[in-house]
């Protein structure tokens, strides 16, 4: 943290409160991290608008610079993600510029691969050695034995580079083990995905359903904000969860599920909403395919079969169905995020969507709104080169509704088999694999097949130890990056530019991509002299320009109408043009067209199902050493009924590790004994116990739920990774 | 300063907002989470709230100083230390039934100051200005038509530990 004592920082106050009004005018463009610019000292407050990289939503933020160091941050007031308010890791944004534990400069491995061991290196070097391996491998196997994993914004212009290179093989974890079965599901539905951020209409729901979904917990910022508002508003809330959330505390019903059974409660709530007639009727009539097939269907699944299932009592399962139909079309029933949970999970939330179709609220107020994106050409590249081989992650297509994105987990299995062609490179941005995918000896057996293995990241990560070469990106207060044009209910566009230097010899990633680019022979592919042009080049043809965006920090575009009520046209791109309640390419590939339920399976004796979620303070296993986010939580707790932890004799604190049906042990977790959770599951959060070694402010600090997810269940229509089904017992004593 | 439990989510953004406005140091907070739940699940009441100073109208942090560095300022009777008087004899910090006080690695007793330098310049403390979910109101009591307290006139509260016979002037709505 800046190191300004308090003592000081008052001494100076009084000044830099007045220069504050100064300056406040002539913000705009002023970057510099050092006390003294060209042997001046720099007094007084800057603030810079930019966006956020603390997780996905990129939301709008002013970053503050008092006497040349970065200050605080928060949300921009014009930014229509955060209304000028951040959640608390975006708040804590300058801890990841302050981090201890940053990567300083670039890496070669000089010992076996996960020991860890680097030799520092130049930027020229490293580049060389990527060089070399990259051209290795185009010539012995071909440009598409590279694989580039990438999660975020920052990924931009090395999946550009790659593209160029001629590789096909682009992924991130965020599909097959997070939103990828919401995605599939809703486009089966309705011809449409959810996208990020989540076209939901929280703040305009008189009734909000959340099955899983633990917001608030899960600080997706527009989304608490809104449901923040939908609870003061007078929402009535049900909350479907085997944990009491802090949802759960806000909810008027509160549904104490069975984890794995909520196919079941889903299907029994339609089957209420259909036997009583309580559906959109017109809204069904005009938009929906298969009605019929569906209708009798579902109408099999009473609320006291569901019963049995789910453990939710039947009177609770009709009145909560009767709730969400006296709201409709205002009643969202919440298509959640990370969705991989038992292996049906596209078919799961098929009847999220199916459930929502009934009660009208896809393209209607206070449901699912049609979002708008600003609209801005992009950069006027060269021809890709053509693609020799499809992608290598979904031979045959095996999944044939994998189809928004690459499965991640296929690339890793072709790269252990070899099949249907070798994969030699991998190429990884801003994504921590070993926490990310489902069983860690799959990856690391993977990673033992690679000529070439290359981590981008602002922290020596877990999967920077097994990288060959480690890249060290400057954090996103330090960098230009690519416009932010975000779906949402008004298009608008965002900058991310510099307000603070790098501390050491990190590099923005777009340097990075270019400078590659040029060596490996696409210099052609980089035509900027810098991102500055590139991105005036992209504003430009839009009538804008860099000065007024960086200026500025945020351009928005026109309120256009979002609901059909508005004037919204429905439009449906499924095979019928129509809501497919009954799904006919479902049922030409061989699959349910109508959702069926499937039991799944439980914990043996002895064992707890092993559920894991967010926190607030943390985003995946990204912010760990952030101190400022590690000062809120720095480490996670293994929630335990307590009843269940009274028969084990375990009390708050207490420190136990927990066994695998596999045998897998994780480190030392501390118990937290509680009524919030049902006595046959346990729950922790996720992104804890790091073994990465130089990560010495995180390192083995609480347990990893990623280490115990040996297990994991495919699901057959899109490939993604189920991860709820790994069931734990305690070791005590250690 | 009134604070609404029912909006709020304990996300410990009002903490990391404070540390950075007021460059707390690491391992200290000046405001601080609470999440209590009573009953057997699944039958579950829970409130969750953030804590602070109560900049209380009965004072024992105050009249505890030997120094007088620990005083009511002019400005809306928030309480407050004077850091250049404070010998860091922890007198407050074990007055205070809040456990709101810590010794600064400086040597002074800290605390919440409600923002004062941003108060007095007509902004809202920083917790109150992030807060994501619009829990946090703050104004002047003594004002019948500020925001606060029309809220207090029409919602169920409750203050903290009332039996210390402090008079707290955080309210929080139920």
């Amino acid at each position: 943290m800046n190191s300004l004592s308090r003592r000081r920082f008052l001494k100076i106050s009084g000044a830099t409160i007045a220069t504050a009004a100064v300056l406040a005018g002539s913000a705009k463009t002023f970057i510099n991290s050092a006390d003294k610019i060209n042997g001046k000292s720099v007094k007084g407050i800057k603030k810079i608008p930019t966006y956020c990289d603390l997780c996905f939503w990129k939301c709008g933020i002013m970053a503050y610079v008092k006497d040349g160091k970065l200050w605080k941050v928060e949300g921009h007031p014009d930014d229509p993600l955060s209304n000028g308010r951040l959640c608390p890791r975006g708040t804590g944004g300058v801890g990841a510029h302050y981090d201890e534990d940053r990567l300083r400069s670039p890496l070669i491995r000089k010992s076996l691969r996960g020991e860890e061991k680097w030799v520092e290196v130049t930027w020229g070097e490293a580049f060389d050695y990527i060089t070399k391996k990259m051209n290795k491998i185009k010539t012995e196997y071909g440009p598409e034995s590279m694989a580039l994993f990438s999660h975020g914004v920052g990924g931009t212009f090395f999946k550009h580079l790659m593209r160029a290179y001629g590789c096909p093989n682009e992924t991130a974890p965020s599909f097959a083990q997070c939103r990828g079965p919401r995605e599939t599901a809703f486009e089966l539905t309705f011809g449409d995905i959810i996208g990020s951020p989540e076209r939901t209409d929280i703040q305009n729901s008189k009734c909000l359903v959340l099955i899983g979904s633990h917001l608030g917990e899960n600080m997706h910022n527009t989304q608490v904000q809104e449901f923040s508002r939908a609870v003061e508003k007078g929402a009535s809330i049900i909350v479907v969860d085997p944990r009491f959330s802090v949802a759960a505390s806000k909810a008027k019903y509160y549904l104490p599920i069975k984890p794995g059974t909520d196919l079941a409660l889903l299907l029994a709530w339609m089957s209420v909403i259909v036997n009583e007639k309580l559906y959109d009727v017109d809204y069904v009539q005009k938009y929906g395919f298969g009605f019929e097939n569906f209708a009798a269907e579902v109408s099999q699944y009473t609320p006291e079969w569901a019963y049995v299932e789910t453990g939710i009592d039947p009177d609770v399962i009709r009145q909560t169905a009767r709730e969400m139909a006296r709201y409709k079309p205002a009643t969202l029933v919440h298509p959640g995020r990370h969705t991989t949970w038992y292996g049906d999970d596209a078919q799961r939330v098929r009847a999220v969507a199916l459930l929502n179709a009934l009660l009208g609220s896809w393209g209607r107020k206070g449901g699912f709104y049609l979002p708008y994106s600003y609209s801005i050409p992009k950069y006027l590249y060269p021809p890709y080169p053509e693609k020799k081989k499809e992608p290598v992650d979904n031979p045959d297509k095996k999944y044939p509704f994998a189809t928004a994105e690459q499965i991640s987990t296929g690339i890793r299995d072709a790269t252990i088999t070899g099949n249907p062609y070798p994969i030699k490179g991998w190429f990884i941005y801003g994504t921590n694999l070993l926490q990310a995918l489902p069983n860690r000896d799959e990856t690391k057996k993977a990673i033992q097949n690679l000529d070439l293995m290359v981590v981008v990241d602002v922290v020596p990560s877990e999967i920077a130890g097994w990288a060959d070469v480690v890249l060290p990106e400057s954090v996103y207060l330090e960098r230009y990056d690519d416009l932010n044009i975000s779906p949402f209910r008004e298009g608008f566009v965002g900058i991310r530019q510099p307000v603070i230097e790098e501390p050491n010899d990190q590099k923005p990633n777009w340097w990075m991509a270019k400078k590659l680019g040029e060596k490996l022979g696409l210099g052609a592919y980089f035509p900027w002299n810098d991102i500055e042009e590139y991105l005036d080049t992209r504003l430009k043809s839009t009538g804008h320009s860099l000065d007024e965006l960086k200026e500025k920090g945020i351009i928005k575009g026109p309120k256009q109408p979002i609901y059909f009520e508005d004037g919204v046209e429905p439009e449906f791109w499924t095979p019928s043009g129509k809501i497919e309640f009954y799904s006919t390419q479902l049922a030409a590939a061989g699959f349910d067209p109508v959702p069926k339920y499937t039991k799944h399976s439980e914990p043996p004796a002895g064992y707890f199902r092993l559920l894991y979620g967010r926190a607030p303070v943390h985003t995946f296993s990204k912010t760990q050493s952030n101190p400022l986010l590690r000062d809120m939580m720095s480490e996670n707790e293994i929630w335990v009924n307590a009843d269940i932890a009274d028969r084990y004799g375990l009390k708050q604190g207490d420190k136990i590790k927990l066994k695998n049906t596999d045998g897998v042990v994780s480190d030392e977790i501390k118990v937290k004994p509680t009524e919030r959770i049902r006595p046959d599951c346990v729950y922790m959060v996720h992104g804890f116990g790091q073994k990465s070694r130089q990560l010495r402010s995180t390192y083995k600090k609480g347990a990893s739920d990623a280490e115990l997810i040996t297990q994991y269940k495919t699901d057959p229509l899109m490939g993604g990774t189920a991860m709820n089904v790994n069931f734990v017992t305690f070791e005590m004593g250690v | 300063m009134v604070i609404d439990t029912k909006k709020c989510v304990g996300c410990n953004d009002c903490v990391v907002a404070c540390k950075t406005e007021n460059n707390v140091p690491i391992g200290y907070n000046r405001d601080w989470i609470v999440t209590e739940s009573f009953g057997k699940f699944p039958d579950i009441n829970m409130e969750i709230r953030t804590e602070r100073c109560n900049h209380c109208s009965e004072t024992p942090c105050v009249s505890c100083c030997p120094t007088g560095a620990s005083h009511i300022h002019d400005v809306g009777g928030v309480v407050l230390v004077d850091h250049n008087k404070c010998i860091g004899c922890k007198a407050c910090v074990e007055a205070c039934p809040y456990d709101a006080r810590f010794i600064h690695p400086d040597g002074y007793a800290d605390k919440c100051t409600f923002c004062i330098h941003r108060v007095e310049k007509g902004e809202n403390p920083a917790c109150v200005d992030v807060c994501p979910t619009y829990c946090m109101h703050f104004g002047d009591l003594d004002d019948p038509n500020s925001e606060v307290s029309k809220l207090l006139n029409s919602r169920k509260y409750h203050v903290l530990i009332p039996d210390a016979g402090t008079q707290p002037n955080i309210f929080y709505l139920v």
